[in-house]
């Protein structure tokens, strides 16, 4: 019952937080409605039992992603200005396209699911089972798509030190 | 009603409500992306998007497939792709800065090649 109350409080700060980002006047304000939501996707997390993977959504986005919007955002601001909204006509065609399409999805969610789903309680996922599932060639295990992230992340960190670098 | 709410509290969390909070943040984010100016308003609003389908795979791993990890791995290399790409988001518009002075999508950034 306890995870029950906590789902709901963490289901309110996430909405509420996510509202409040995107439509706050302060960037760094609406950084830190962000640094929000993604600590309570880390509690969602947390309650279907992937631990490794809160973890991981702490320490990556939590931590990394938000100091890098932090600093861009300390490099980037020119105090001087005022923030700029759009044109309010462009801000209702968003609002409509937004509201659009979570009728839509809405409506194939709450139509289709006529099954009921339990959570099936399970043991631990051990860190072991993780590692042998990422390292692993037979059927069902990751080697091939770590290794290409892995590619993926030297691309990255070259790219951005060239895009990046003084001239 | 009040089975309604007792339902809800003594039993498991049903599937439609995280789909729900992960439908409101992703829509959510599509709002912000649609209709700020700031370069890093917009990378916000990509975060928030990621985030929520992030959230749905290991919502459908946990409670449709629960002997199997597929979505748990995905969900793990999709954090890894997202932040990888908000930097080289973030290299991208430190550029513009310099080059430009302004991070506003509707003013003149096109021309960046030097």
């Amino acid at each position: 019952m306890v995870s029950n109350i906590i789902f709901f409080i963490l289901a309110f700060v996430t909405v509420v937080s996510s509202i409040l980002a995107v439509t706050s006047q302060k960037i760094i304000r609406s950084a830190v409605f962000l640094l929000f939501v993604l600590l309570s996707t880390a509690g969602f997390y947390f309650l279907l039992d992937y631990h490794f993977l809160a973890i991981t959504q702490i320490a990556v986005y939590a931590g990394g992603v938000m100091v890098l919007f932090i600093f861009s955002i300390v490099l980037t601001s020119q105090p001087g200005i005022g923030v700029k909204f759009e044109k309010p006509g462009r801000m209702l065609v968003a609002a409509l396209a937004a509201l659009t399409g979570l009728a839509i999805c809405g409506h194939i969610i709450f139509y289709n699911v006529n099954r009921v789903y339990y959570y099936v309680t399970q043991d631990e996922l051990k860190v072991q089972d993780i590692g042998f599932g990422l390292l692993g060639t037979d059927k069902y295990q990751n080697m091939l798509p770590f290794e290409a992230v892995s590619l993926l992340l030297l691309a990255c960190i070259i790219g951005g030190v060239m895009i990046a670098r003084k001239r | 009603m009040g089975e309604f709410i007792t339902n809800l509290l003594n039993n498991t969390i049903p599937i439609e409500l995280y789909l729900a909070v992960t439908t409101i943040v992703f829509f959510v984010g599509v709002y912000g992306f649609l209709s700020r100016k700031n370069m890093i308003m917009v990378l916000i609003s990509i975060e928030l998007m990621l985030n929520a389908a992030d959230i749905n795979f290991a919502v459908f791993n946990r409670y449709l497939y629960p002997g199997q990890l597929e979505g748990f791995y995905f969900t793990l290399f999709a954090i890894a792709i997202a932040a990888a790409e908000a930097a080289i988001a973030i290299a991208i518009i430190i550029n513009i800065y310099r080059k430009v002075h302004t991070i506003y999508v509707d003013e003149d950034v096109s021309k960046m090649k030097y």
